[in-house]
Formats: structure tokens, sequence, C-alpha cells
């Protein structure tokens, strides 16, 4: 088959209508304003909707509407558009909405919105961090079976660079399994049947037929997330097997380190790479194992140092890591900054070395 | 199931209203307070709904206040969204599923406050949906607070010398505002403070049901409410206190109606 030359949001929006995706309701911010533009031209052609919405609040509650009918639908934006939709977010784990959220973010500052979140309850999003636009069209289509698979909110984390880097790309649809039934999609059948359906936070039931209520709902929901956290752990480890350095990091700057440790590993340098292809559930044990017996383990982001955190939680001996990243953006505050360059990457990882015996 | 037939006189002995339950709920057991206004706007929705062969072709999305409590007793396919945000969810539906008649129940708090840019925007698209909004000028399910419906002059909690347009600024009329919108098919407001006006409220709803199904666009229906427990007022009062205090801001009757707009004008 022929490749064809995409733009990565081009690439990515193909890859979600494959995957069934009926409904996008999105708000222009740069760099995810690609992603809505393609999905307005490409939504309707394939028999889908695309809502140009008034605010990510607004969009976010249209796609939670249209997963509610059973359909596959999405939202996106970036980090302050995703702030937004924090409240929604939580809203659909705990109602077990599954709804897909593309964060083309500006940069790698929104570890910690993708992992942690700021919405209520006891929740979690999976987060999946592609590291180039062969594994977000992977990843564009994996989101909506892990929401199916568990009705759950997904978010898929690329950046400026997965966006607008052009790539001769094969976008072909992916089976990952059966799913369960959708039993519970609102198709409006079901009234004065007695056994009419709700989608509700709160898991009240009905007086028919009643539910777990909020404590059990809760507790369930809490079960979910752990199960998940317990088999959908997913990474890369690139020379860890006889690695004395192991250098930590995820998305596109994962693909920036697999090529310096490549390099390094050719001049007889002794590192690896691990790097969390989900951000949660984070590869904690994979990480543990891979790390005991490196002398130092080097994290790489391109922030102030969040996923550093999970890093330290997960490596036996947290005296170990240290940070090799930083707060690095270009001129304009949009986009990566000059970090994300094979040249630094490399002097960064030699120079923590130096000393270390 | 019988009903109280309001598109022409009875022809049969009046029953009373309380006899009877409409077959789409589960149970006549709810919580609100003795002389809320409405439980009865909601039982007066499912009559229409049962009337227009729509039981098993709809889908409600809740909005909260103390009406969201039914979203345990309604039979009919439903959600409780987040607050404010039920035209947007109702999109989603509706888009999905064109066949289905989609509904909202929202409070004056839910949609005026909270949700004020989802209606505007939901009826600027002119989305095929019907919003029924359940107007009692406060925050009920919280106790009794100001909204941005609240009228000059009404005493909540926290506008306890009554609502000062210097210090609390004026109310919206959203109906005004989403009838004077493109995207907007109908626009009413009814009430249930007496039988005559439950009667006409009913018709009302049932229009505005059907301009969703001829698909002309947004229909909202406005009814005014009793809520004697977050106005501290004797409930034997609310229907009077009501009348007295939203009544004269929000004048009952058809606001718009594009269908009617289409006739020749002479
Ligand atoms: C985001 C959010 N803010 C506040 C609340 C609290 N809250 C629940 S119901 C309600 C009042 C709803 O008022 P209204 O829609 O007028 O309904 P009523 O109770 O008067 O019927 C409020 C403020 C909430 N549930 N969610
Ligand atoms: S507080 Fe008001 S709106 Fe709520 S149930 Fe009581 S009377 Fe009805
Ligand atoms: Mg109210």
């Amino acid at each position: 088959m022929a490749l064809k030359l995409l733009d990565g949001s081009e690439a990515i929006v193909e890859a979600a209508i494959l995957a069934g995706a009926r409904m996008y309701a999105g708000y222009p911010m740069s760099p995810a304003t690609e992603l809505v533009e393609n999905m307005a031209r490409k939504m309707p052609e394939s028999g889908g909707v695309c809502i140009n919405a008034a605010t990510e609040i607004e969009g976010i509650n249209i796609a939670m509407g249209a997963a509610a009918t059973g359909f596959r639908a999405a939202t996106g934006s970036c980090g302050q558009g995703l702030a937004l939709m924090q409240e929604a977010i939580a809203e659909a784990a705990l109602n077990e909405t599954p709804i897909v959220i593309f964060n083309m973010a500006r940069n790698q500052q929104d570890y910690f919105q993708a992992t942690r979140g700021g919405g209520w309850g006891d929740y979690r999003t999976i987060t999946l961090s592609p590291k180039d636009i062969y594994e977000a069209v992977e990843h564009a289509q994996l989101a909506f079976h892990l929401a199916d698979k568990y009705r759950v909110p997904v978010i898929f984390l690329g950046d400026n660079l997965l966006a607008r880097t052009q790539m001769g790309v094969e976008v072909e649809k992916i089976d990952f399994g059966p799913l369960p039934e959708k039993d519970w999609q609102l198709d409006g059948t079901s009234g004065g049947t007695g056994n009419s359906r709700q989608i509700w936070t709160f898991g009240g039931g009905k007086a028919n037929n009643p539910g777990p209520g909020p404590d059990g709902h809760w507790r369930r929901i809490a079960e979910k997330f752990d199960m998940i956290a317990g088999c959908e752990a997913r990474h890369e480890e690139v020379f860890m097997d006889d690695a004395e350095v192991a250098v930590i990091a995820f998305g596109t700057g994962g693909r920036f380190v697999e090529y310096v440790v490549r390099e390094l590993r050719q001049e007889g340098v002794k590192v690896g790479m691990f790097r969390p292809i989900t951000l949660w559930p984070f590869p904690g044990e994979a990480l543990e194992q891979a790390t005991e017996d490196c002398r130092q383990v080097l994290v790489f982001e391109l922030n102030a140092g969040q996923m550093i955190d999970d890093v330290r939680l997960n490596v036996a001996d947290r005296k170990k890591v240290s940070a090799i990243g930083g707060v690095s953006f270009d001129e304009s505050g949009l986009n990566l900054g000059p970090l994300m360059d094979a040249r630094v990457i490399r002097e960064r990882i030699l120079t923590a070395m130096e000393g270390v015996a | 199931m019988s009903f109280v037939e309001t598109t022409r006189p009875p022809s049969a002995e009046a029953t009373k209203i309380a006899d009877f339950k409409p077959s789409l709920l589960q149970t006549e057991e709810h919580h609100l307070c003795p002389g809320c206004g409405e439980s009865v706007a909601i039982r007066l929705v499912l009559e229409v709904i049962e009337e227009l062969g729509l039981a098993q072709k709809n889908v409600c999305v809740i909005g909260h206040g103390c009406y969201g409590s039914f979203v345990q007793i309604m039979d009919v396919d439903c959600t409780l969204c987040l607050h404010g945000r039920a035209p947007a969810v109702s999109t989603g539906i509706k888009r999905m599923r064109p066949e289905v008649a989609v509904w909202t129940l929202q409070g004056d708090g839910d949609m005026t406050s909270e949700g004020l840019a989802e209606i505007l925007h939901a009826t600027a698209r002119g989305e095929d949906i019907t919003c029924i909004l359940v107007n009692n000028g406060v925050f009920g399910d919280t106790g009794g607070q100001m909204t941005a419906s609240t009228v000059v002059g009404q005493r909540t909690k926290n506008t306890l010398d009554g609502r000062d347009p210097d210090y609390h600024g004026y109310p919206i009329v959203i109906g005004d505002m989403v009838a004077s919108m493109q995207g907007s098919a109908y626009v009413a407001r009814g009430s249930v403070h007496n039988a005559a006006s439950i009667a006409k409220t009913k018709r009302l709803i049932r229009t505005g049901f059907e301009r969703q199904l001829e698909r002309q666009g947004l229909s909202l229906v406005e009814i005014l409410t009793m809520c004697p427990t977050g106005w501290f007022v004797p409930t034997a009062d609310g229907a009077d206190y009501l009348m007295e205090s939203l009544g004269k801001t929000y004048p009952l009757g058809v606001i718009k109606d594009i269908t009617k707009q289409a006739e020749p004008a002479d």
C-alpha cells in the first residue's frame, strides 16, 4: 500500500475516523487547531459530525452526549483548553462515559494535568503518549478501544511536533480485539418498559432497579481503575538489558532520546532508554526492574519536573534519580524549545554522567 | 392509561388529577416539598411524551436542581449531566440519534446562571431539542439563594432585603433572549399555579415537542413553578406569591412560534 504524505494532525484525524469516531466537538487552540480543522473537513465525509463548539466546556459535554448514545466521540485542545474540561473528564470517569480527549500540547507541561487531573472524586485517566506519527496513528485508534473497553475517558497526549510534522504514513485500521456490548447506551427505546436506562455519576439507579448508590458506585469505579493500573501499563525499552545509565523520557522527547542513546551506544557508552507509553497507568514495576542495575537514572522532560515524581516513586533507590530536562519554549511560547535537540540531550546525558562512577 | 384531554373541552366528567400517575413514572413517591411546582411540571411533560407516542423514542437530559431527583423515578432513558450543560449533552445525543426526541429538564439556576452559554449556543445552532425550564427564581436545591432569574425585590438567602438592581443587577429573561435568536422555533412560558394554567402549560409543552419532531429548531418551554421552601413563604401561599413576584417579570404566553410566523400576514 502506498504511503500518504500527511501532517500529523491529518493522520490522527484519519485514524480516529477509521476507528469509528462519529462526533468531534472542538475549539481551536494552537497546536490543536489543525485537529478541529481536519475533523470539520473529514467527519461529514464519513457520516460523522464535527461541531465547532462555543467553548471547550461545551465541546466535551457535546462529546459526552454523543458517547452516551453508544457512538464513538472525542474532543480536543491543548493544556488551557483541557483545564476547562476537567470537571467533565472527572464526570465521564465517574458516570462511565467513554470519550477520547486529544491534547495536542504545546510542551510537556501537561503531565500532571493528564496523570493527576483537576477534576473531583476518585478517578484516573488512561493517558497515551505517542513518540511519533506512526505511534500516534495507533494510539488514536487504541484510545477509542480502551475507552470502550473500560467505559472511561482516555487522553491522547501529543504535541506540536506530532501535530505539524509531515510524514509518509499508511493509516490502517487496527483490530484490538472484541469489546463488551454497549447495553447501557441511551438510544431512547427503553422508556415505559420499566427498565429504562440511566447514566448518572451517583449510581442511584431507578425505583424499579436501584443502583449501588454513591458509596458502592464509587468503590466499584475505584476498583476498576486499580484493575486498569494492573494490566494496561505500556512502555518501551531501548538497550536497557545492560544499561549502566537509564534515560527516562516520554512522547516525542522519547523519540529524541532514543536517537541519542543509539548514537552513544555506537560509541560504547552503556546507556539505555526507558519510555513510558502510558503515562497513567505509569509502568512503575517495569521501570523498577529495568533500572535495578543502573547506577544513574536520568529524567528528560520539557518541564520543571513532573514525570520525575513517578520515576522517584518507582525506582528502588531514588537517590539515583536526577533531572536533565527543564522548561523549554520557543519565543512564541507556543512550541517546544531548544532543549528538544539531539545535541543538547547528548550533552546533558554526558555531563550528568561525569563524576558519577 | 387515561389522560386529561387538553386539546378540546372535556367530554366526560372531570377526573381528579391526583388520582392517577403518568405511566412514565415508576412510582408516585418523590422527594420534592409539599407545594412544589416542579413535580406538576414534570408530570405534564411525561404525559405529553406518552400522548405523542414518544415513550420509547425519547432521551431526557437532566440538570442539577431539585427536579434532578426525578432521574430515579422517570421511566425514560436519561442522564443527569453536569450543572448547566444539558443543552450541550443533548446536542451530542440528538446529532447521533436524530430519530429520538431529546429534551432537557433544567431549573433557572441551571439554565440561566451556570448554563447560559450552553442554552444560547444550542439555540444559535438551531438544535432540534426541547428545553424544559422550571423557573422558580431561586436555587431551590441549595436552600433558596439568588439566581440570574431572581426578580427585582425578591428575597432570597443572599438577597435578604430583596434583589436590588443597583447592587445585584437585573434578572435575565431567558425566554426573550432565546426567542430573539434565529435558531429557536418555539418559545413559550406557562405556569402551574392553578388548574387552568396547568392545562394551558401542557399544550405549550406539546407544541414544543411538536416543533422538535418537525425539525424546526430549538424549542424552549419555560414553566413558572412554586418553591415555597426556597421563598420562605407558607406552602399555601406559593401560588399567589408566584404570580405576584415572578409572574410580573415573566408574563405567560407564547413568545415565539416559527410555524405561525411563516403564515402569510394578511
Ligand atoms: C458545578 C456545580 N456548581 C454548583 C452545584 C450546586 N447546585 C446543585 S443544585 C443547584 C441549584 C439549582 O438551581 P435550579 O436549577 O434553579 O433548580 P431548583 O433547585 O431551583 O429546582 C446548585 C447551585 C452543582 N451541583 N454543580
Ligand atoms: S426547595 Fe423548592 S424547588 Fe426544591 S423541592 Fe422544595 S419547593 Fe420544590
Ligand atoms: Mg430554581
